[in-house]
């Protein structure tokens, strides 16, 4: 592999195992590239520097990575002649990869064995084995209900797999602090110890009939999976933005990006820019630094970020500027991305003009929320199929939720089927709605201001659904005088110095400090997940508050590896008296990395977004039609084809409904569009026996 | 109370092209619909086909006018409606079959059709890859063709709104009163008085007509139909083949103007009744014979699939005319033939209504009356 490539690989990792696989060649246009046995050919185009797939029937628009799961069709690309989606197409030696540059071909084919889609009863259908869905089917398994799970990925776990980071909630209920990829591990192996439980991967549910069997697109063929009650544990869809350059190559969600590096390991990109500072946001861009690439900002419109304040945090204190009161207004590039402008916005989220700034970037992350993926549920309750829901496909929250009202669900739903007599104990509902919450109220923060002995300080106050460090500390000197799981920690006693609180600490908000030696240079043990190859023992280093101020320099003594979670690293760092106990982390980018380009870059006008990526329909024509009373969310999808592409409407039905918001029209005046099958296209050769739909 | 010179009952395939012939004859119209907008009864489920290739002449004659709407629109109005001259092509693979189609191209060229019985090698041409083993021949009119019903309806709309029709969305008729002269109409907002009263109510005329104390032969019976995601155009004609398969009549698929493909299939029996809820049995059931007859589709993904109401009648044609009292007339029971027949049917009407009718006018209502014998089948239903 060439240096280029070999950069755009993630080869090392602070918490990931590197990736095996063959090294085969396939070309792309002709030309030929290596790429690895079993990758989807859209990662394979990534790591040889391609991300320009086509270009639109429409309007020759370039296209490239967007969902990268399988349900939009800008990564479209020509394998062996068929266009196929190149995010779930696996790497084979030899492809011939095209790209798609208008309306392809059809090819040729013969006529496929006929055979009838085989029906598989089942007492309970789970979609999804996500943190939720295998939380239900555990519960299943337990009560030795019939059960199948489908999912439409490779590997079980959901989202879980794509999450590097330790997670909150309460230790006891579902395993706080303990990274999301370990947790869809434990998961899979509780579920595996159950018969009574099948999981179905790289099986996708197509569709929910009026006639009580759901459509489900697997390997071996079409299945009708005739249910007895159905758990949708579908989990959520990214939300979009609405700005100039908004379809360009380089911009898209936060889970793509996800998938790319942390499931697939390719370095996506080099410098790129967060919008959105919800959990979601704030934790892409820790991965991106945790996969070596320079987080240039990160943009709020609101005051506050709404992720939990350890999250926003951390990437602080590293070094990503975050700015709240500010939203995207445009993003600029000719084929793909290469800057960024945002503006500081009014009380009613209006950027302010004159306030631009610009940024070099090659990626723009969106992470500005998430929806249920309910089409499912809403049709079988329309059908009158028994149906619950689980995780965020019932209500956006943390995965720490979503496995807990899996759970639950699970019970219900044996109970409901007679095959269990052990209803949900009485506290669960509370504490499901305990994990549900997002960052609450802030205390005041509260620095120690004694110099002697050694003793964790807690960089922690806001209330959130937490509590690792309480439950790890062995003389159980950190407690709560508030809620036990949402209560604010407060440590008060004669401290061992074990480290377990800094090591187990979700937010990596806990620090030591230890006078014991030194008390005028006091040790300082700071926990570190980017990667030791950024680290050099006796080299000094920029070190910040809980916020991410610069309080001064100091000397990283050795590094060791956290107590029972060997993939953090903790710095112990000689910090002068006078700021020891403030330290609350270590800053790895440099402000010039992160600067704004000295001039803002002209902002195209607004109505140049795009609405409908599918279709290419701009904001502005959605708005002249609401303008002109248009009311009816069907007519506005036939007048103008926004929804009428290759995702079914899922990424323009929000951002439709934002423009609706935006142009003042209540949401009671609004028609909703009727949803049609089917959740993902899918060849029509395959409904009658034709080979897998990949 | 408002009065109109006409008030049409259905903003549909029918009613909305309607409504448009009577502004542009200067009336005073007032077009009601239950839903939210033109369009969103049955015909959004149209799948866009249009053909005059018909066996009756007077659906003949009402299609060549819809033809001539539909294929001049874009030109004349600016609309695009998705308009493309493909073509109609009825393929034999059995004796029956071919026997069947041969025989009535005659009459239908009789008719002025253009429409010819064609060689195996000629359809290979039209619909390159179809499957030749066991292709007898089959049927291609030129001229015939398909648009979309959805951008057509609501181009009918705009215009007829332009000139002046009012629309009633999302108002439904609860009474209905005709007498010789001025007709009344209630509904869950106001009441009407008006000249006329034309029911053009899809899958509810039936149910509109007993308000009038008539008795319209007119059944819902529900088919599912499908779109493929765009490529290249790359077969010219719709496809129909009339043999039966296991659980299916007929079936038919057509490449629309933006490269999609466009399907549907008739149960055998049929699903009376008007349940639009997806079932399970269609994709298998279409895809084996789409494919099996064309096995190049096997690689399209099919994008979106929905169900619709062909309204029917007993012998298969439309119910078209004056019905009951002088003030109340017809234009029900297409049969899912709705969206072609539209314009044709709407120009007939408004000339009826209007006191315009031709001796070609009489002739279709004749044989399209209300009052006619409902035993004869049409042979291309």
């Amino acid at each position: 592999m060439t240096a280029d490539s070999q950069r755009r690989r993630i080869e090392r990792h602070p918490i990931l195992e590197p990736l095996s696989g063959e090294e085969v060649d396939f070309t792309f246009n002709g030309r030929t590239l290596k790429g690895r046995r079993g990758e989807v050919v859209s990662s394979a185009l990534f790591a040889s520097g391609i991300r320009i797939f086509g270009h639109h029937p429409e309007d020759g628009s370039s296209q490239g990575m967007f969902c990268a799961n399988g349900q939009c069709s800008q990564c479209s690309v020509l394998v062996n002649g068929v266009p196929v989606k190149g995010c779930i197409v696996p790497l084979e030696e030899g492809m011939d990869v095209r790209s798609m540059d208008g309306l392809p071909q059809l090819p040729n084919q013969s006529c496929p064995p006929y055979s009838q889609p085989v029906e598989v009863e089942t007492d309970v259908l789970v979609l999804g084995a996500g943190p939720s869905g295998m939380a239900a089917a555990i519960e299943l398994g337990r009560a030795g209900v019939d059960t199948l799970i489908v999912d439409d990925k490779s590997e079980p776990g959901g989202k879980l797999v794509l999450q590097t980071h330790k997670f909150f909630g309460s230790v006891e209920d579902c395993r706080a602090g303990t990274r999301g990829i370990h947790l869809a591990r434990w998961l899979y192996d509780e579920l595996s110890e159950h018969d009574s439980v099948q999981l179905w991967l790289d099986s996708i549910a197509l569709a929910v009939y009026s006639d009580g069997k759901v459509g489900v697109r697997c390997p071996r063929g079409y299945r009708l999976v005739v249910p007895r009650h159905i758990l949708v544990a579908t989990g959520a869809r990214e939300l979009s933005l609405s700005f100039p350059g908004n379809a360009l190559p380089g911009v898209y969600g936060a889970g793509a990006f996800q998938t790319l590096v942390n499931r697939d390991r390719i370095r996506s990109s080099e410098r790129l820019f967060v919008v959105g500072g919800g959990n979601v946001g704030l934790i892409a861009a820790y991965h991106a630094l945790q996969a070596d690439m320079t987080v240039v900002g990160l943009a709020e419109a609101l005051p506050e970020c709404g992720g939990y304040y350890v999250h926003a945090d951390k990437i602080r204190r590293l070094g990503v500027p975050i700015y709240t009161r500010h939203t995207v207004v445009a993003a600029h590039g000719e084929e793909h991305l290469e800057a960024v402008t945002i503006a500081e916005v009014d009380d009613e989220f209006h950027p302010l003009p004159g306030t631009e700034r610009s940024f070099r970037v090659d990626t723009l992350l969106v992470a500005v929320g998430l929806d249920p993926v309910d089409e499912f549920a809403r049709k079988a309750e329309e059908f009158g199929i028994p149906v619950l829901s689980a995780g965020d496909a019932e209500e956006i929250a943390e995965a720490s939720a979503a496995m807990f009202t899996g759970r639950t669900r699970g019970r219900q739903i044996a109970c409901s089927l007679g095959a269990s007599d052990r209803e949900c104990p009485s506290d669960w509902r509370e504490k499901a709605e305990v994990l549900k919450q997002p960052g609450g109220k802030v205390h005041p923060y509260r620095v120690p201001e004694h110099s002697e002995g050694v003793f964790p300080v807690l960089h922690c106050n806001q209330e959130i659904p937490c509590n690792p460090c309480i439950t790890s500390c062995p003389l159980e000197l950190i407690r709560t005088e508030g809620h036990p799981i949402l209560g604010i920690p407060e440590f008060e006693g004669k401290c061992s110095g074990c480290l377990r609180c800094v090591a187990i600490c979700p937010g990596l908000a806990v620090t030591l400090v230890d006078y014991r030696k030194d008390n005028q240079r006091p040790g300082v043990v700071v926990p570190f997940e980017l990667g030791e190859w950024r680290l050099r023992e006796g080299e000094s280093m920029d070190l910040t508050d809980m916020k991410g101020e610069v309080l001064g320099k100091g000397m990283l003594r050795r590094v060791t590896k956290a107590p029972g979670s060997p993939q953090t690293l903790l710095l112990h760092l000689d910090v002068d008296a006078s700021f020891a106990n403030r330290v609350a982390g270590v800053r790895v980018q440099d402000p010039s990395q992160v600067e704004p380009l000295p001039e803002p870059l002209p902002v195209p006008i607004a109505d140049d977004a795009v609405a409908c990526r599918c279709e290419r329909v701009t904001a502005g024509e959605i708005r002249r039609h609401l303008r002109g009373g248009v009311r009816d969310l069907n007519e506005l999808k036939a007048l103008t084809r926004a929804g009428f592409g290759a995702c079914g409407g899922k990424t323009c039905k929000p951002l439709i409904a934002r423009l609706c918001r935006e142009e003042g029209i209540p949401p009671e005046q609004l028609e909703g569009l009727t949803e049609r099958p089917l959740f993902a296209e899918t060849r029509l050769g395959f409904f009658c026996g034709g080979a897998e739909d990949r | 109370m408002s009065s109109y010179d006409v008030v049409v009952i259905g903003a549909g395939s029918v009613g909305t092209p309607l409504s448009m012939e009577l502004a542009e004859r200067g009336l005073r119209v007032l077009c009601l619909d239950r839903e939210a907008s033109a369009g969103r009864g049955n015909n959004r489920c149209a799948i866009g086909g249009i053909r005059a290739t018909h066996s009756e002449p007077a659906k003949v004659s009402l299609c060549l006018r819809s033809l001539e709407v539909f294929g001049s629109w874009e030109e004349t109005y600016g609309d695009d409606i998705g308009w493309r001259e493909g073509g109609y092509c009825y393929v034999a693979y059995d004796d029956r079959t071919r026997s069947l189609l041969r025989g009535i191209v005659s009459d239908q060229r009789k008719a002025g059709l253009s429409i010819t019985w064609n060689d195996p090698s000629v359809i290979l041409e039209l619909v390159p890859g179809i499957r030749e083993e066991g292709l007898l021949g089959g049927t291609y009119s030129p001229h015939d063709g398909s648009a979309n019903p959805m951008q057509a309806c609501y181009a009918f709309h705009r215009r007829a709104a332009n000139l002046g029709a009012e629309f009633g969305f999302g108002e439904t008729v609860l009474g209905l009163e005709a007498g010789e002269s001025r007709a009344m109409v209630r509904t869950d907002r106001g009441e009407y008085e008006c000249g006329s009263v034309v029911n053009c109510a899809g899958s509810h005329a039936r149910d509109l007509g007993s308000m009038v104390g008539v008795d319209l032969p007119v059944n819902p019976d529900s088919h599912e139909a499908g779109i493929t995601e765009p490529v290249e155009i790359f077969f010219g004609p719709m496809v129909v083949d009339i043999r039966k398969g296991p659980g299916s009549a007929n079936y038919y698929f057509y490449q629309h103007a933006t490269g999609q493909v466009v399907f549907c299939i008739t149960p055998d029996p049929v699903i009376p009744g008007t349940d639009d809820r997806e079932t399970s049995e269609f994709l298998p059931m279409v895809s084996r014979r789409m494919v099996d007859l064309y096995p190049r589709l096997g690689n399209l993904k099919v994008r979106r699939t929905w169900r619709g109401c062909y309204p029917q009648t007993p012998d298969g044609s439309p119910i078209l005319g004056r019905c009951g009292s002088e003030s109340h007339y017809v234009a029900v029971g297409m049969c899912g033939q709705g969206f072609m027949l539209g314009p044709g049917v709407a120009s007939l009407m408004a000339r009826l209504i209007t006191g315009e009718s031709t001796s070609d006018d009489a002739a279709v209502l004749r044989e399209l009356g209300p009052d006619r014998d409902f035993g004869s089948e049409e042979a291309l239903k």
